[in-house]
């Protein structure tokens, strides 16, 4: 079952995310200068541990064949290097900085009431067309 | 202490860093579901302007689940910021509250300093080149880049992908080199 209704369980797990991402303070642009600056550990500690988290799990599932609530063995997606993965990482690494959000904060930060980052969120989603659009002529 | 205000300080890292990490398990369990919120842009260009851009013609309705995932952050947002706001101001080094003075950047009472993101800004040039032209460098970068912190920095790395240690390597490069050396001149626009 792909209904809509089916899917919103995504909403639900969406919805805490963002609360964690607020109560972190990770959508704090001023938390994303101290990082940058070196001056605080906060989000290094949040996405080091996250990552630790996140590795840990997935080891888990691999090693004792952990299956989905369907029944289904878990899927991982290889990715392939290219170097688009090097010059889009420091173009997106400038507008992390500049804006003190990465595309999830993005959605947060609205919804904390900065309703100016629409504008910011329409641009990247211009970004990204313009990616798509020329992505032939950009080197890979 | 009642466990709402418990709930409204703002969480250390200890706390939040492994709950954001088990996101990843719990997205692949619910659904096998890769984390990654980049994607939610592209497929709302597919959804919305897929102007016969091949990389724009794909069954999106496949990838609902993301545009939920993204529509509940929004969500969580308003909640967090009504329900369980924290009175206080942001607590950052003081190096940095000293810095910023310097650009007139003085309020630090939300998340979001309103003293730079605002709609009246929106018409000067620091304002133009902060909200417009780095928004684009995140869309345009994270789709280039294949992902973002979600998608290359907490499930690229989870499952060991190299290429994501590269691309996050790059949005670390490039974060400190806007934050130390290009961001003082905007800010001083």
């Amino acid at each position: 079952m792909n209904t809509w209704f089916s899917q919103l369980k995504y909403l639900v797990i969406g919805t805490l995310f963002g609360i964690i991402f607020v109560k972190a303070e990770v959508i704090s642009w001023f938390r994303i200068q101290e990082m940058f600056r070196l001056q605080s550990f906060h989000m290094y500690g949040v996405i080091g541990s996250a990552v630790v988290v996140g590795m840990l799990s997935v080891w888990l599932i691999k090693k004792y064949n952990i299956k989905t609530l369907e029944g289904e063995t878990v899927v991982f997606h290889p990715k392939k290097f290219n170097k688009g993965q090097i010059y889009g990482g420091l173009i997106f690494g400038l507008g992390w900085a500049v804006t003190g959000a990465c595309p999830g904060p993005l959605f947060a930060q609205i919804g904390v009431g900065a309703t100016v980052v629409a504008v910011t969120l329409l641009s990247a989603i211009a970004g990204t067309w313009v990616y798509g659009r020329f992505r032939d002529q950009l080197p890979h | 202490m009642t466990i709402l205000e418990f709930l409204q300080q703002p969480w250390p890292w200890y706390i939040a860093g492994p709950l954001i990490g088990l996101t990843v398990p719990v997205l692949l369990l619910v659904g096998n579901k890769s984390f990654g919120i980049s994607s939610s842009l592209r497929h709302i260009c597919a959804a919305c302007i897929p102007a016969k851009v091949p990389f724009f013609q794909y069954d999106w309705k496949k990838e609902a689940w993301n545009l939920l995932f993204v529509g509940g952050i929004l969500l969580g947002g308003i909640i967090a910021g009504t329900l369980l706001a924290n009175p206080a101001p942001v607590a950052v080094n003081p190096k940095l509250v000293t810095d910023l003075a310097q650009y007139g950047i003085t309020d630090f009472h939300s998340l979001v300093p309103g003293q730079l993101f605002n709609w009246p800004a929106l018409l000067s040039v620091r304002g133009l080149l902060m909200m417009v032209g780095g928004g684009f460098l995140v869309g345009f970068g994270t789709r280039y880049a294949g992902g973002c912190t979600s998608g290359h920095a907490i499930m690229g790395l989870s499952t060991l992908q190299w290429p994501s240690l590269v691309a996050t390597i790059c949005f670390m490069i490039g974060g400190f080199v806007m934050a130390n050396l290009i961001l003082p001149f905007i800010l001083s626009l």
